[in-house]
Formats: C-alpha cells, sequence, structure tokens
C-alpha cells in the first residue's frame, strides 16, 4: 500500500531513556502522569503568539527526546508566568519542568548570548542588572545614595557573591565558549 | 529597583515610613536573583545567592521585604526549597563556608504590598490626604506575587481583589479590563532574548487597559514596570505615532500621591511615559 503522506519517524537513536528520569528527580515528579489535555498550551501567553507548545515540549521530554528538546529555542519562549502549573489538572509543576530542562540545556551549551551577556554582568557586578551613569544621576537628584547600598558599594560583599558563584562553578558556566576564545 | 527605577525606590522610602513601617537596608545585597532567569541557567546558583541575600536579613534579625514581584518569587521558593529538602539548606551552607555567612532559614520574606494589606484598609484610609477622585486604574498584579498559589499568603488562589482594594482606599477606581491577569511577558529571560514576543504580550494587555480606558497602569513589580513603560516607548517607534502613553505607576506613587506627597518627589518626574496627563486630572 502506497502512503503518500508524509510521516515524522523517530528514531530510536533519538531517545534517550535516562533524560525523563533526570528531569523528574530533578524535581518535576508528576511529569509521567500528563494526560496530554493541553491545558498548559490553552493558557500559555507565549503560546498565543508563537509557535510554541507547552504541550508538546512535555510530550517530546516524556519521549526522551532530550537534544531535540534541549537544543530548542522554543524552550526559551517561557515568562515563567506560572499560569500552567495552577491549571494543570494533574498539578505537574509545569514551570519547574522547564526550568529544569532549561539547566540541563545550558549545562550541553546551548545558551541564548544575551543571556550569557546578563550571567557575565551578574557575575562582575554582582547584579544582572547594573547601575549605570544616568540612574546614579537619578538617584543624586532623589536625594538617595548614589551607588546603592548593594554590592555596588560593598567590596566584601562584592567578593562573597563572586566566590560564591565560583564554588557553585557558574563563573565557570557562563564563559564563552572555548572554541570561541 | 536600585538600579533602573530609583524614583520607585524614593517613592517607597517616602511613604512605607509613613504607614508606620520602619526601613532598614541589607547592606552588601546583591541581585535577588531573578527566578525565571539566572534559576533557568543554573539551579544552584539561583538557591546560593538568594540564601546570601536572605542570610544578610537573618543575620540582622529582620524579614526581608521587596517591592518586586520576581525578588518575591525567588525568595519565597528559596525558604520553601531549604525547608522541604533540608539536603538543599546543607549545599548552600556549604557554599558560604569561610565567608562568615550563617543561615539557618529561620527568616521570612513579604512583599510590601503584602505588609501594606496587613494594615488594613480602615487604617490606610486615615492616611489618605488627597482623595484621587475620579482616577481610572488598570491594576497589573504579576504573575509572582500570585503563582503559585501553594506558596503564597493570599486568601484566594485566583481572581484577587485585594490590591484591587488597596487601589480603591484612595479614591480612584479600579477598573475592570480584559484578561487583568495575564503576564507582562517580561520574565522567564523572554524580554531579554525573544523581544518581539515580549513586547507582544505586553501590547495585549495595554490594548485591553486602552478599550477601558484607564488613565493609569498600576503594578507592584520592577520587573512588570519596565515592560510597561519601555513597550510602550517601543510600539510608539514602530508605530511612527504616539498611540501608548498610559502613565505606569508603581503603587506607593499612586499611594503617595493620594497621601498628599508631591509627584517630584515621588519620582514621577522621571518616567518614560510622561506622567503630567495624568497628575493634571488629579489636579483639576
Amino acid at each position: 500500500m502506497t502512503d503518500s503522506i508524509s510521516r515524522e519517524t523517530i528514531e530510536s537513536d533519538d531517545i534517550d531513556p535516562d533524560f525523563l528520569n533526570k528531569v523528574v528527580d530533578a524535581g518535576a515528579d508528576r511529569l509521567r502522569t500528563c494526560i496530554q489535555c493541553g491545558t498548559c498550551s490553552s493558557v500559555c501567553p507565549s503560546g498565543r503568539r508563537t509557535a510554541f507548545r507547552t504541550r508538546e515540549l512535555i510530550r517530546k521530554a516524556l519521549l526522551g527526546l532530550k537534544d531535540e528538546v534541549l537544543s530548542s529555542p522554543d524552550l526559551w519562549l517561557c515568562a515563567t508566568c506560572l499560569t500552567c502549573l495552577e491549571r494543570c489538572p494533574r498539578q505537574i509543576k509545569v514551570t519547574d519542568a522547564i526550568i529544569i530542562m532549561r539547566n540541563m540545556a545550558v549545562e550541553e551549551g546551548f545558551m541564548l548570548p544575551q543571556h550569557r551577556k546578563a550571567s557575565q554582568k551578574l557575575v562582575e557586578t554582582g547584579h544582572a542588572v547594573p547601575i549605570d551613569d544616568a540612574n546614579r544621576a537619578i538617584r543624586k537628584d532623589l536625594g538617595l545614595q548614589e551607588n546603592p547600598p548593594t554590592t555596588h558599594s560593598n567590596e566584601k560583599a562584592l567578593k562573597d557573591v563572586k566566590e560564591i558563584m565560583k564554588r557553585t562553578g557558574f563563573t565557570e558556566l557562563i564563559k564563552e565558549e572555548k572554541e570561541e576564545s | 529597583m536600585p538600579n533602573r527605577f530609583p524614583n520607585v525606590e524614593a517613592s517607597i522610602r517616602l511613604v512605607l515610613p509613613k504607614l508606620g513601617i520602619e526601613l532598614e537596608d541589607i547592606d552588601g545585597a546583591s541581585c535577588c536573583p531573578a527566578p525565571g532567569v539566572i534559576r533557568s541557567f543554573d539551579e544552584p546558583t539561583w538557591l546560593a545567592l538568594a540564601s546570601r541575600n536572605l542570610a544578610l536579613a537573618e543575620m540582622a534579625g529582620h524579614d526581608i521585604i521587596t517591592g518586586c514581584n520576581g525578588c518575591y518569587g525567588t525568595f519565597k521558593e528559596t525558604l520553601s526549597e531549604i525547608h522541604e529538602h533540608p539536603e538543599r539548606l546543607k549545599e548552600v551552607q556549604g557554599y558560604f563556608k569561610g565567608l562568615g555567612i550563617k543561615f539557618t532559614g529561620k527568616v521570612d520574606a513579604k512583599h510590601l504590598i503584602e505588609v501594606i494589606n496587613d494594615i488594613g484598609l480602615e487604617d490606610i484610609k486615615k492616611k489618605i490626604t488627597k482623595p484621587l477622585n475620579g482616577i481610572r486604574v488598570g491594576v497589573h498584579y504579576g504573575c509572582h506575587l500570585l503563582k503559585p498559589s501553594k506558596n503564597r499568603p493570599w486568601k484566594q488562589t485566583q481572581r484577587h481583589t485585594f490590591l484591587d482594594d488597596l487601589i480603591e482606599i484612595t479614591g480612584a477606581s479600579s477598573i475592570k479590563y480584559k484578561d487583568k491577569f495575564l503576564c507582562c511577558g517580561a520574565g522567564g529571560g523572554v524580554r531579554g532574548s525573544q523581544i518581539a514576543v515580549s513586547v507582544d504580550i505586553a501590547k495585549e494587555k495595554l490594548d485591553n487597559m486602552m478599550e477601558a480606558g484607564v488613565d493609569c497602569i498600576v503594578d507592584v513589580c520592577s520587573f512588570c514596570h519596565l515592560q510597561f513603560e519601555a513597550s510602550q516607548v517601543q510600539l510608539n517607534k514602530e508605530l511612527g505615532e504616539q498611540k501608548y502613553q498610559i502613565p505606569v505607576l508603581y503603587f506607593t506613587q499612586l499611594l503617595g500621591l493620594a497621601m498628599g506627597f508631591d509627584p517630584t518627589d515621588l519620582g514621577l518626574g522621571v518616567h518614560m511615559i510622561n506622567t503630567q496627563p495624568l497628575l493634571d486630572k488629579i489636579l483639576s
């Protein structure tokens, strides 16, 4: 029988049986109870205007399609509004699952350049959004301390914060890819 | 907040003491860090830095108070993680070794709107000297203030009204609009990396509020605040006309106006979207 409909085939090689276990163990404990009802997709503000489908992402995770999930830019369309987590009839921590998979993606080297930049600012200053001259001037005009009483004006604090990020491995993690440098 | 919205910070520092809340700065705090951004990159780093900020408050003998939904989410989720999983507390204590940071997790985190709400509407009403009668407000609660509802202090899990009530105490009206509880679109690293999607989400909310005829937006989060201000500027630039002109106020700026503070002192002179039309309407 000829079949003119093109079917996407999932190759066995694409399936990583450990992937789902790792996501579940990291905290998305009810993920396997997903019934693919699509509530998550229907309430997703990003899904309203893009091809991002939370249900699809979860289905792929359940199938163990690790590389496809982790390399997908869609993984970064979630605004973490937590609506899907609130509404899931199986009480799956959908947002947590996405964050867990994002952590895995970063570990595999999939990090968007803008995100790397914000992380580097955090490592350098203790703030992902550091002070700038314009806001220093506004602070002064409003009678506030020019540099806020944060890591911006406390050397020991900044040193501690940098040391903690070294210990967690963050400083190393967000370095530019070795091939590029 | 201090690095992008010192004007909002100024309003918080003016208004809260007048409500009987004494503020003490945490010396040497860092980025919270953001619950959808840094947490998405490396959760243990997020947990460790959030714990350090909480530890600074704990060592000072206070609970932590924040004016940002993102920080609030980070602190609430960090506390629940270390309380439910004691091994995570040990993990962060390990990162703090030799740094003189003592952290047991016996500290609480509150959003300033929670603290204001706890004062009670009647007592706040006594502080109102210039009621904002006739002002139509589009309220934006934001996501992390309310969710996950299992780890939040509010009476309801959805269709909240506490912020509407706090706004109406100023004499202003909280206006019903479509999808009031929709996300602003900034979080989760979306604004940082997928700006078109992010601004489009904000646009949906802005359009809904404009349709309802609001005079201003009131929020309680620095990231939502940035999103509504900056998105309007960007949308106007793309359109080539000044269609989006809704002043965006932080709650303490609105309350401050009703308490008779000077608009300049409340930081209303340095907004991306001009607040003057709103101020004119209040004064007329």
